[in-house]
């Protein structure tokens, strides 16, 4: 089975990224056999919607679950539409994420974490009102 | 003559000589486009008699005729489309109708339909015919409804519109098309660092334009001398009087009360006027 980690690099020993949509890559891990590929996140610099595509290039990847630190609404929701589960608050190495949640000690999360924005972190101080074009 | 009243910085007093010039002059049409905060109305206590909502058009998919091969959402760069295995998601708050959607689409399964974002309200207060546009509270475009406003521009009236505060769309939208634009400031350094801005602004728009000093005697000297020195006519000087002030607090606007004022703004016009003529 196939699940997508959030990632800051391209290897297994690479930390979780603790954001979801503005993450630097996505590792994509088979955990019966620990094979693995990375993506690079292209909405990581996306003006707004980077849940939202982050979302759609994991689940293409044909994923069955997600782990990452946080996750907002709106790629909570594309996550659960195409049937993907997701699991927050990781943090360490991949390696670690996966083998906690091969140990079932990662909890499924059932809603959002954060709210929209989140992972724009303190880029950009007016970015509620930023979106006018 | 279309007048348009901006800033730069917030707070400087752009409703204040909005209103109070509309009220000296005659004929007068005033829209307040600062429709995220829209107060002009305190001044005036106009009734609102007629609202009318502003929409936009957003996607609907027909689930039919999808074979959700992912054209929409690949196009759309505002990622307000979302298509994930059998199903296909809009998000209608990212969405900016641009309707490149149903183009792309191979399988006419999109149509568009109205979604409000806001309204505009028109009424008459003390002989002036007044607009406002008010954004839906959780919206992020600010545009449609402020383009919504100036459709209503009558051209056989002075037209006076109140901007909002900064430099971005929503006041680029409000001052395009005018024949002049006055700028609020106040003589602080923050007053000049977002006064500057807003003269490349309309510098850029080819609107000419005179800067106005309100709560003049407070700060410094900085805001007039960088005025001499780029040839940037100051139109008026008000003064930081604690009787104009008091009437602000109270909703008052000011050449209600103090009537040498009206005839200030009347002389203001004139000079615009001449300015525009020149």
């Amino acid at each position: 089975m196939k699940i997508g980690i959030s990632s800051t690099g391209k290897d297994l020993n690479a930390q979780v990224d603790p954001r979801f949509g503005r993450c630097q890559y996505f590792l994509i891990v088979d955990i019966d056999t620990m094979n693995f590929e990375s993506i690079s996140n292209e909405s990581a610099m996306a003006s707004g919607g980077a849940g939202i595509q982050a979302a759609q290039t994991v689940a293409k990847a044909g994923i069955k679950a997600v782990i990452t630190g946080n996750i907002g609404p709106n790629a909570f929701q594309t996550l659960s539409a195409a049937a993907v589960k997701i699991f927050t608050g990781a943090s360490g190495t991949i390696k670690e994420a996966v083998e906690k949640y091969k140990k079932g000690e990662l909890k499924e999360t059932e809603a959002a974490s954060v709210s929209s924005h989140f992972g724009m972190g303190g880029m950009d101080r007016d970015f509620g009102r930023g979106r006018n074009l | 003559m279309n007048i348009a009243v901006a800033s730069g910085k917030g707070g400087t007093g752009k409703t204040t000589i909005a209103i109070n010039m509309a009220l000296s002059l005659g004929n007068v049409q005033l829209l307040d486009c600062d429709v995220e905060e829209p107060n002009a109305n305190i001044f005036l206590n106009a009734k609102m008699e007629k609202s009318e909502d502003v929409t936009i058009m957003i996607p609907e998919i027909d689930e039919e005729k999808c074979d959700y091969c992912d054209k929409c959402s690949e196009f759309c760069m505002y990622n307000a489309l979302a298509v994930v295995p059998s199903k296909v998601l809009v998000f209608p708050e990212l969405c900016h109708s641009c309707g490149g959607c149903k183009l792309v689409c191979p399988k006419d399964a999109i149509s568009y339909r109205e979604r409000a974002i806001g309204r505009i309200e028109h009424g008459y207060a003390k002989g002036l015919d007044f607009y406002h546009g008010i954004l839906n509270v959780g919206e992020a475009m600010a545009l449609p409804v402020i383009k919504a406003l100036k459709k209503k521009v009558n051209n056989s009236k002075e037209v006076i519109l109140d901007a909002p505060p900064g430099t971005s769309c929503p006041v680029i939208e409000t001052i395009r098309g005018s024949d002049y634009c006055i700028l609020v400031t106040e003589p602080t350094p923050f007053g000049l660092h977002d006064l500057k801005l807003a003269v490349e602004v309309v510098k850029h728009l080819y609107i000419p334009f005179g800067v106005i000093i309100n709560r003049d005697g407070v700060g410094d000297k900085k805001v007039e001398l960088h005025c001499r020195n780029e040839k940037i006519p100051i139109l008026m000087k008000i003064p930081h009087s604690e009787e104009i002030a008091q009437l602000y607090s109270k909703g008052i606007p000011f050449v209600n009360e103090i009537s040498v004022w009206r005839e200030e703004f009347i002389k203001l016009y004139k000079q615009i006027q001449g300015e525009i003529e020149r």
